[in-house]
């Protein structure tokens, strides 16, 4: 797949003198769904706001399309609509005026049936005389992706597009921005929801403290991230773990009751039938096994944590 | 040119007007009467006239351009602050549009009301006193010329403002006071003469002064003077606008 946005070291020192970005290198492809997960404070905020035209860079370039963002910010942002993190909206105007406002902002020519379709989509068009005011968060929220839907973009920013909602608005939020990548419509979401990333994204980029740590396919990532635990449930309770058992790492737990042996399912090898004969050997029965694998919250967790 | 982006936030901006409109209207037309009402007949009956015109219909000019002064800046000042304090000053930011096209949209609207606004209180002031109107053609040009630099002023008070208080504070302390004493009520002829030459620095004398001979024919500087400064005033507006813009000063981070 070709890469539609290519942002290259890419930095950003606020007036403050915080760095929000330190030399950000990120390709994102045509037609897929990425995911930029990081803790709050990670820059992700910032380097869509960049890509947007919000906030100027302070080193580094972004390409749209092989449109520079500064130069040629008319190709750019006609492509791309961004639907912000806070719900920020008119109060006065109706539904109908603001989303057709955004369309003539974005320099598309007026188009009533596409805005019907549009609040028709999301579920607006009941309230599309309504004043913004009289709408409810997850109302607004949706108005503010039926604004971004308005001219049309290739590309759609969605900035924590299921903070703070109700579960089932957030399952809403997934099943829409799936029917828009089906529509071709490339998108990248930021989130700190972690289930949210392994819902929806084809790739998963982690953003920590200004810095891409990796950018991986999330099927990929959790193959190769992911570590398989397996449980033996032991049929009595024992005080520790024979030696002869030392080179496998056991974890006894459950007050000798479990013993927990963590594999790499990338290797051919995952020693299981050796343990199980050892065990055995040792005289040491189980009544139960069962495995688990490591979730995306696990590894995010392992890639964002302090060095010790 | 994006002419749909300009389009859309002169509507956006004119849709604020009409939705307001009530209000918009009956204050600007009540205060007039009751400037006709204090100064016209309380105080402009112990006045004898003024080269020939009357107090009450030499008051109008001012009267017209002191609306024309404050209402161009609150438009233009809250259109654009306003979208700044709620935050949805995001989509304009992210919108294919050039700084030009946006001034022109919210500048273009603000002085499109405050002209409406204008030509409301020429035709309150008919019905109170007879007016002349010398040269028509001259006077829509003083009209829109002081409409359009003083909402670049205020779309420039609207982006440096932190809050509502610094919003409200310039018309209040500067402008107000610039039009009482820029001869809207009186021809500076009437002042001592150090204050006569005090008053050719306030920019507003100028403007009245060029307004009020559209009307009668009368003036306190020539016509040219008031045009040419008003052409100056109307370029350091825009000067000042065009680096804001270029520098993203206060706009962007």
């Amino acid at each position: 797949m070709r890469s539609l946005i290519s942002i290259n070291n890419l930095s950003k020192t606020y007036a403050s003198g915080f760095k929000a970005l330190k030399g950000v290198n990120l390709d994102i492809r045509q037609g897929e769904i990425l995911a930029l997960l990081g803790p709050n404070g990670a820059g992700k905020t910032t380097l869509i706001s960049i890509v947007c035209g919000i906030v100027n860079p302070s080193q580094g370039s972004v390409t749209v399309d092989g449109h520079d963002i500064v130069s040629d910010y008319r190709l750019t942002r006609a492509m791309i609509g961004l639907v912000p993190q806070e719900l920020t909206t008119e109060a006065f105007e109706t539904v109908w005026d603001t989303v057709t406002f955004s369309r003539g902002l974005f320099g598309k020519k007026a188009d009533p049936a596409h805005i019907e379709k549009v609040l028709g989509d999301l579920s607006l068009w009941d309230k599309r005389d309504s004043q913004i005011m009289e709408l409810s968060g997850g109302m607004k929220r949706r108005l503010l992706i039926a604004k971004a839907l308005s001219h049309e973009p290739r590309i759609l920013f969605l900035d924590e597009p299921t903070a703070g909602v109700d579960v089932e608005l957030r399952k809403d939020m997934w099943r829409l921005i799936r029917d828009l990548r089906h529509s071709g419509v490339t998108i990248i979401l930021t989130t700190h929801y972690i289930d949210e990333a392994e819902e929806i994204a084809d790739r998963v980029g982690v953003i920590n403290k200004g810095e891409i740590i990796l950018v991986e396919e999330k099927a990929e990532l959790m193959r190769k991230m992911g570590r398989k635990r397996l449980t033996l449930e032991l049929l009595e309770k024992i005080s520790s773990v024979p030696s002869k058992l030392q080179p496998y790492n056991l974890d006894l737990v459950a007050d000798g009751g479990q013993l927990i042996y963590t594999y790499d399912t990338q290797t051919d090898r995952t020693g299981i039938t050796s343990l199980l004969g050892e065990l055995h050997a040792a005289g040491i029965r189980f009544r139960d096994l069962s495995t688990t694998q490591s979730s995306l919250e696990e590894i995010f967790v392992d890639l964002v944590r302090e060095p010790e | 040119m994006n002419v749909h982006a300009i389009k859309a936030i002169y509507l956006f901006e004119m849709a604020r007007t009409w939705r307001t409109l009530f209000q918009s209207v009956v204050s600007p037309v009540i205060s007039t009467s009751l400037y006709f009402v204090v100064f016209g007949s309380a105080i402009g009956s112990r006045i004898t006239d003024i080269e020939g015109v009357g107090y009450g219909s030499f008051i109008v000019p001012g009267l017209i351009m002191l609306t024309l002064m404050t209402q161009s800046i609150s438009n233009a000042s809250f259109g654009i602050y306003f979208p700044k304090f709620i935050g949805s000053i995001f989509e304009l930011l992210s919108a294919p549009v050039s700084s030009f096209e946006i001034v022109l949209g919210y500048v273009g609207a603000a002085a499109t009301k405050s002209i409406i606004l204008g030509l409301i209180i020429l035709a309150t002031a008919s019905l109170f006193v007879p007016l002349q109107f010398a040269h028509p053609a001259w006077m829509f040009l003083f009209l829109v010329l002081t409409a359009l630099t003083f909402s670049l002023f205020g779309f420039i008070i609207g982006i440096l403002a932190k809050n509502f208080e610094q919003l409200q504070i310039i018309p209040l302390l500067i402008v107000t006071p610039l039009v009482f004493l820029g001869g809207s009520f009186y021809s500076i002829d009437m002042l001592p003469p150090f204050w006569q030459n005090v008053t050719l620095f306030n920019p507003v004398v100028y403007l009245i002064s060029g307004f009020r001979w559209s009307f009668y024919e009368i003036s306190d500087v020539s016509v040219e003077v008031s045009l040419a400064m008003i052409t100056v005033f109307l370029a350091m507006c825009m000067t000042t606008v065009w680096w804001i813009f270029k520098t993203g000063y206060k706009v962007k981070k």
